[in-house]
This record gives structure tokens, C-alpha cells and sequence, in this order.
């Protein structure tokens, strides 16, 4: 190979922390079509890309750069297309450090290819002044599939469904589709638009959307077969939040990461008052935990006039487990870390109004389950922090709303969903799961890629009968 | 959209029944659950309960009070409007029996929501008495469907216009000496279901509340609604609204409806709407 000249990594324009950390703009504004072409230019083109192993869902990377390079931007949306149904969405959320980023060659020596930028250029690009020219759509079949849950991983089922020829409608519980992408994950990360624009395509496509119907109350997974529906894909995500169990934590001004992002995100509380849903706005803020999660809510809380907004972490620096870039913005913009600390109480004022959190110093031990050094608490090292707000963040598991109503659905030991891997299929006949209702609370790839392996599947249910 | 079939102003304008198309939630809706509604694009869920259902028609009836900026809103519309969302059944149906003797104890809009529990407890064969309060006689709300629900109504006001001149305990007290009830279900404001709780409790009687926390989605998934019941955080939208009454920290409770209450007034404010 002719030896390349040495192009370096193209940065991404960002806006200045100072200001972004006030607003609920998008944080970075998205590459410029020629430093988008000038990145795609640095990628090898390696005949065995190791870059494609390290994507869940194996998107033909070298094949969409290369068709970017060439300028040949419709060529290259539909090539992640054949593997990626939301790539406006997986560009800026999914961690591409740990991911294609993370093995890509050029990255041994330097910067790796900006993998995920330029699948968010050609993604923007297509979404604001492509073709919108629908891709081929397969006869009907007059089969007719339920999608229960509209995240990333129904809204995958849903589109890959439809293409086939089915006829398929989503069952969402919330008001509006998108599940976490839309009450979770914050407009300066991922602009609401982007969602609702990815699935009006869906509609267009053909896909039904039933919002407002929680299933298990509204409509059983029993009587959608009733209905007439030929399979059902259960995509509920991982919904239920998490609490520490320690005392104080019924004071108002304490809530859970799904509430206060619930109120932020999808209720737009950020506007009150105009609009209706009013949220605590702390000056002195204290997130618990450090995943995605608590990254969103602790940089939420400074948009909301947080002077200080901290994070607290049992464990240590090297075991946060949130996406790089996020714990990077979040330090630019001012978010402080405590490391090593673990909550023990909460204290309020008398009008039950959060005050403080006790914490207790922890020194890392023995590796435990996860193969991470397990924190232990070093006696009589409490301290207190003050906070007039605080977000606990430390995950979420398996809301059994809908499991305790279906009957015939087996549950693994934590009341997650029991599913083929190879096929998504369930113990119910009729039925597949994917995503965080069977993963536990992991990521918008692997959600979108259990959702295509459940698709699939389904697909030949419906053609052969297995 | 969910579209409004009828419409009652009751005591004046500040209490109003609607009932509302919205065919999958009546078809499966049953006694003590509640729904979510959003009457459009900028609004709050709030969290309301079934006062009635009618399957055939594909209704259901809501009772409110005006009190904040949604509530407000809602009284805005009218026959014939919508509302943009509404998301249910929700919450766990009452558990329902026949045990005998029962006082159903409701206050203030609590008598909207006590009503449908009344009426099914009755037709499965208990004997109901209902004690029912009100500030005066002018704001008491649903008094001849709450006669026809029950065997025996009682009522009070706090100002004597109407009825016996005091609280429901009072006369609750009374039927609780005569002996015999077995169940007493206690809906309204919490300071009432407080003292009506901490009455039976005495006379050792098995108690049930409907509790009402703030909300936002009603399905469990963000914890916004627990309350301490035994000791134990339970989300009310979930594993309630019902509890037993002897169990429930009240004054938690109370602390954590007044979360918003600068937000709220605020909120009235600025949209220019009147109570
Ligand atoms: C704040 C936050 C930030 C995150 N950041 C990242 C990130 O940067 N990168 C990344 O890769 N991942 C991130 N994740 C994780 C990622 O969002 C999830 O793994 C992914 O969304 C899971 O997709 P899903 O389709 O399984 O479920 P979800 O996205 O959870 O969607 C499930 C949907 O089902 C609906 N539903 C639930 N119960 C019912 C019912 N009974 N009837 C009907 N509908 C129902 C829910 O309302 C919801 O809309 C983040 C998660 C959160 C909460
Ligand atoms: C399960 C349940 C069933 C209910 N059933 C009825 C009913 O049948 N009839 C009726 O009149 N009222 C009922 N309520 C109470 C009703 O939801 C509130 O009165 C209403 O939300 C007030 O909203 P607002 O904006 O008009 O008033 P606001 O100004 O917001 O608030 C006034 C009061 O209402 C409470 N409140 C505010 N927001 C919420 C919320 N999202 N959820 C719950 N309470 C809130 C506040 O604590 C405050 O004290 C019920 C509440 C629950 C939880
Ligand atoms: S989908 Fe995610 S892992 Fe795959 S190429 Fe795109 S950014 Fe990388
Ligand atoms: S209202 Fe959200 S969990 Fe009950």
C-alpha cells in the first residue's frame, strides 16, 4: 500500500463547557462533511477489520468509511443499514472506546478512527437533506406481530418486521415511544428529534404505534394472541429503580435516577412552567453512583442551577463503568467525584426535606464476583456531605408488572426473562424477549442486536412455523 | 385522544364528573383502580381514580376537585374535547369479601373514590354503612349515590350546616361501640385517614386506606410514590393504592405531598387559571 500522509483524528466541535453546562443543547454539534470525509480517509481499510469484531451487531465499518470517503453518502446510510436500524442514535450513545473504537489498528499507535462520529455524520446527513427514499418492503404475509416496549430493541423488531412484510404493531406504556432513548437519555445528549424522527420513519415504513398501553393492565400478552396476533416480542426494558435500603431515603428531594430523568427528559420538567411538571432544582447536588446513568443526571442537575453537583462512587476511578466521554464532559463541565464512598443515611430537616448524606470511606479488598476489587468499609471513617438534592443512580432491575401478569413466562433467579440466546424465544409459545428485560440494564447495541436476532427468528416462525 | 361524553359540574364548579371514551380501560378496569391522564402536550399525568366504568358504552367516569394548575385544566374542557392521554387500569383492583359489617369512611374528593368500593362491597353481600364529611353542605359531593350504595349513610360537616356537627370520627366512633364491624375502608385526606386509622387501631378493627402520594408514570418504574407501609417502602401505584391503615407512616405522607407546593402555586400562577 502507497504510503499514507498522517491525517490526524478530526475533533468534533463542541460547545464550551462553561455554557453548555447552563443548557440543554447537544453537546457536541457534529463533524463538518469535509473533516468527516478527511476522518473517513485515515481508516486502513483492513482486510480483516478488527474494528467490525468489536461491534455487537457487526456493521460493515471499513464499507461505510469507505463509501464516505467517496463521498457516497446515501451508499454508505444504507450499508449500516443493513446491520443497524438507529445509527443517528448508536453514534452518539454507544461506547465505542470499549467497542470498534477500541480495536480499531490505527488506534494502536495513535488516535483510533473516529468510528462513531462519522456513523453519526452519514446518519445526520441522510435524516436532514437525504433522499428519504424508503428501502424495498417485502409483500404482506397477513401475519401480525405485537412489539410490547418501543426502546431500541422493539423499535429493531418493529423495523425489521415490517420490512419482511408483517404487519406490526408497538405497545408502548409512556405517552410518547422511544423508551430510556426518550425518558432517559437527556436532549444534550441525544436530541429528542433524532428518536421521534426514527420512528415516524417506522410509521412510514408501516408500523403501527399504540402508546399509552401497558401490558399486563391495559391489554394481557394472552389476549393479544386473542386478538389475532400471530407472535409477540417483549422488549419492556429494565425499568425498575434501585434503592440504597438506607435510612432517610423517603426524604423529599431524594429520588430515584428514572424519576428525576423521567421528570427532566420526557415531561420536559427543564421548562416548567411551561410545561406543567414541576422537579426539584438543587443547588447543592449528590449523585449516587457512576454509570451513564448518574453522568446524565448529575450533568441534568447542573443545567438545573446545581452551584455544585458531585458524584459519589463506592468504587474507584478505574471501575467507573459510564461511557469515557460522558465521565470526560462531565469533569469539563465542573462535576466533582468522591471515590471510594459509600452512603450510609440521609438526613433531613423537619420538614422532611433532604439535607445531607453520611458516607463512609471504603479501601478496595479482594476481587469479587465481577472480578473488580471489592470495596470494604474502613471503620469510623464516616463524614457528612450537605446536598439539598440527591439522585440515586445505582441501577435498575426487571419491573414484574407484566411478567407476574403473563402466565407460562419463565424467570431466571433475578425475575429477568428466560430467552434462547440464539433466538430470543421464551418459555411461552408465541413469544420472544430481548434486550435489558432479559440482559439486565446493559446497552442501546445489544439491545438493538438481541432485537434482530429475535426479528429473525420470528420471521421464520411465521414463514415454517418454528 | 380520549374524548369527553358527558360532563357535571357538582358543588358549584369545584368538583366535576366526566366521562370519558376510552373502551380498552373500561373493558378492564375493576373497583380501587385508577387511571393517568394528560390533557395535552405540555401537561402533568395525574393520577385519577375510576369514580365508574361502563364495559358496553366503553366509559369510564372520573371525579375530581380543582385544586392546581391540572386539575384546572381539565375543568377547561368540555363536552366533546379530549384529553390527550390516558393510561390504564392502573394500580391493584380492591380486594373485595364478604365479612359483614363495614363503615366505609370517605372526605373530600375521597368520596369519589370510595363510591365504586362501596358499591361492590355491598353487592357482594356486606351490610355498609357509610360515614361521609365535608367541610359544609355546600361542597359535599355524590350524597345520593353514595345512599345508593350503602345501607346506612351518615353524614358531617365541619360547620354544622348539614348532617351531625363535627368530624367522621365522631360517629364512626359510635358505630365502632355498637360492636360487630369488621371492616372499616377509610378514603380522603390523609389527616382523616390518619385519625380514623388510629381510631380502629383501639378498637382493634382491620383497616383499609387509599393512598394518594404524587405520581408520574403509575407502572412502578420510578419509585416517585413510595411510602413507608410497616416499616416496608411499597410503591403506592404498584402495590397499592390500598394498604392496611394501621401500618401507614402518615406523616411521612403528608411531607412528601407538600414536595412542590412553591412549584404548584407557581404553576396556577402563570397559566392565569382560577380555582
Ligand atoms: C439514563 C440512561 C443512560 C444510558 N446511556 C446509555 C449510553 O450512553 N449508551 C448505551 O449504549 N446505553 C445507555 N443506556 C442503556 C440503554 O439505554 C438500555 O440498555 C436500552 O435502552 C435498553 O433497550 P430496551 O429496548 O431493552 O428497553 P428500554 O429502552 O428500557 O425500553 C423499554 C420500553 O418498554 C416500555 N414498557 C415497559 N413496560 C411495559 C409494558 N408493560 N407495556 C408496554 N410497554 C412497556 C417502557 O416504557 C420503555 O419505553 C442508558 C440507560 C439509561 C437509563
Ligand atoms: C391513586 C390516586 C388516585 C386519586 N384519585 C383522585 C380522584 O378520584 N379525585 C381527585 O380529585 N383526586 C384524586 N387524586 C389526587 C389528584 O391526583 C391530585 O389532586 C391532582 O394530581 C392535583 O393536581 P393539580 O395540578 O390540579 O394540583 P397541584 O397544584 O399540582 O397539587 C395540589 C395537591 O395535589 C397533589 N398532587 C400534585 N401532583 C400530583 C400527582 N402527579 N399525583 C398525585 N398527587 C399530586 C399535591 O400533593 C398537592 O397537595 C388521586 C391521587 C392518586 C395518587
Ligand atoms: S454500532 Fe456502535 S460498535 Fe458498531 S460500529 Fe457503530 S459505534 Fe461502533
Ligand atoms: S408513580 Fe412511578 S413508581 Fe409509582
Amino acid at each position: 500500500m502507497a504510503k499514507k500522509e498522517k491525517i490526524d483524528r478530526q475533533i468534533m466541535p463542541e460547545q464550551a463547557p462553561y455554557i453548555r453546562a447552563k443548557n440543554f443543547e447537544e453537546v457536541p454539534l457534529g463533524l463538518t462533511q469535509e473533516a468527516a470525509v478527511k476522518e473517513a480517509q485515515r481508516c486502513m481499510q483492513c482486510k480483516k477489520p478488527a474494528c467490525v469484531e468489536g461491534c455487537p451487531v457487526g456493521v460493515d465499518i471499513p464499507g461505510f468509511i469507505k463509501l464516505i470517503a467517496e463521498e457516497k453518502f446515501v451508499k454508505s446510510i444504507r450499508k449500516i443499514w443493513e446491520k443497524n436500524a438507529l445509527p443517528a442514535v448508536c453514534g452518539r450513545v454507544c461506547p465505542q472506546e470499549l467497542q470498534c473504537e477500541g480495536k480499531c489498528i490505527v488506534g494502536k499507535k495513535g488516535d483510533p478512527v473516529a468510528i462513531g462520529n462519522l456513523e453519526r455524520f452519514v446518519a445526520d446527513k441522510e435524516r436532514i437533506s437525504g433522499t428519504g427514499e424508503l428501502p424495498p418492503k417485502a409483500a404482506p404475509t397477513g401475519k401480525k406481530v405485537a412489539v410490547v416496549g418501543s426502546g431500541p430493541s422493539g423499535l429493531t423488531v418493529a423495523g425489521d418486521l415490517t420490512l419482511k412484510g408483517h404487519q406490526v404493531t408497538v405497545f408502548e406504556a409512556f405517552h410518547k415511544p422511544g423508551g430510556v432513548l426518550v425518558y432517559g437519555i437527556p436532549e444534550f445528549r441525544l436530541p429528542k428529534d433524532i428518536v421521534f424522527s426514527e420512528v415516524a420513519f417506522l410509521e412510514k415504513l408501516g408500523v403501527t404505534v399504540n402508546c399509552n398501553a401497558v401490558v399486563g393492565r391495559t391489554v394481557s400478552v394472552d389476549e393479544l394472541f386473542e386478538e389475532g396476533y400471530d407472535a409477540v416480542y417483549i422488549g419492556v426494558g429494565a425499568g425498575l429503580p434501585r434503592f440504597l435500603n438506607v435510612p432517610g431515603e423517603n426524604l423529599v428531594g431524594l429520588f430515584s435516577a428514572n424519576e428525576y430523568l423521567t421528570r427532566s427528559n420526557l415531561m420536559k420538567a427543564y421548562r416548567f412552567p411551561e410545561y406543567d411538571t414541576p422537579i426539584i432544582r438543587g443547588k447543592n447536588v449528590i449523585t449516587l453512583g457512576a454509570g451513564n446513568v448518574a453522568m446524565d443526571s448529575a450533568r441534568t442537575a447542573l443545567r438545573l442551577g446545581a452551584e455544585k453537583s458531585r458524584i459519589v462512587y463506592r468504587r474507584s476511578r478505574d471501575e467507573v463503568p459510564a461511557r469515557g466521554a460522558e465521565v470526560h464532559h462531565a469533569e469539563e463541565e465542573g462535576v466533582e467525584f468522591f471515590f471510594l464512598t459509600s452512603p450510609v443515611e440521609f438526613k433531613g430537616n423537619d420538614q422532611g426535606r433532604v439535607t445531607g448524606m453520611v458516607g463512609l470511606k471504603m479501601e478496595l479488598g479482594e476481587p469479587d464476583d465481577s472480578g473488580r476489587r471489592r470495596p470494604v468499609p474502613i471503620e469510623g471513617s464516616e463524614f457528612e456531605l450537605e446536598c439539598d438534592l440527591a439522585i440515586v443512580a445505582v441501577g435498575a432491575g426487571p419491573n414484574p408488572l407484566l411478567t407476574q401478569a403473563t402466565e407460562g413466562l419463565a424467570l431466571n433467579r433475578w425475575d429477568y426473562i428466560l430467552a434462547d440466546e440464539a433466538t430470543g424465544k421464551t418459555s411461552k409459545k408465541g413469544v420472544w424477549a430481548g434486550g435489558d428485560i432479559v440482559t439486565g440494564s446493559a446497552t442501546v447495541i445489544l439491545a438493538m442486536g438481541a432485537g434482530r436476532i429475535a426479528a429473525d427468528s420470528i420471521h421464520d416462525y411465521l414463514t415454517w412455523g418454528w | 385522544m380520549f374524548k369527553i361524553v358527558e360532563r357535571e359540574e357538582m358543588t358549584g364548579g369545584t368538583v366535576i364528573r366526566n366521562e370519558i371514551e376510552a373502551p380498552l380501560i373500561a373493558r378492564k378496569a375493576r373497583p380501587g383502580q385508577f387511571v393517568i391522564l394528560k390533557a395535552n402536550e405540555t401537561g402533568e399525568r395525574i393520577p385519577l381514580t375510576m369514580a365508574d366504568t361502563n364495559p358496553e358504552k366503553g366509559t369510564i367516569t372520573i371525579i375530581y376537585m380543582v385544586v392546581g394548575k391540572s386539575t384546572a385544566l381539565f375543568r377547561e374542557l368540555k363536552v366533546g374535547d379530549a384529553y390527550q392521554d390516558i393510561i390504564g387500569p392502573l394500580g391493584a383492583p380492591t380486594h373485595l369479601e364478604k365479612v359483614g359489617k363495614v363503615v366505609c369512611v370517605g372526605g373530600g374528593t375521597g368520596i369519589a373514590v370510595l363510591h365504586p368500593i362501596t358499591r361492590a362491597l355491598k353487592e357482594i353481600g356486606n351490610d355498609v354503612t357509610c360515614i361521609v364529611g365535608a367541610r359544609s353542605k355546600d361542597i359535599l359531593i355524590m350524597e345520593d349515590e353514595m345512599k345508593n350504595a350503602s345501607n346506612d349513610l351518615r353524614i358531617c360537616t365541619d360547620d354544622g350546616s348539614y348532617g351531625h356537627h363535627g368530624f367522621v370520627t365522631d360517629v364512626l366512633k359510635e358505630v365502632l361501640e355498637k360492636g360487630d364491624v369488621k371492616l372499616v375502608v377509610a378514603i380522603g385526606p390523609v389527616p382523616m385517614m390518619k385519625f380514623v386509622s388510629k381510631m380502629t387501631k383501639e378498637y382493634n378493627v382491620k383497616t383499609m386506606v387509599s393512598l394518594n402520594p404524587i405520581m408520574v408514570d403509575g407502572t412502578g418504574m420510578c419509585g416517585c410514590c413510595r411510602v413507608s407501609v410497616g416499616g416496608e417502602t411499597k410503591f403506592a401505584c404498584v402495590d397499592g393504592p390500598e394498604f392496611d391503615g394501621h401500618e401507614v407512616d402518615y406523616d411521612e405522607l403528608m411531607l412528601r405531598l407538600l414536595a412542590y407546593r412553591e412549584d404548584e402555586k407557581r404553576s396556577l400562577e402563570e397559566s392565569g387559571l382560577q380555582l
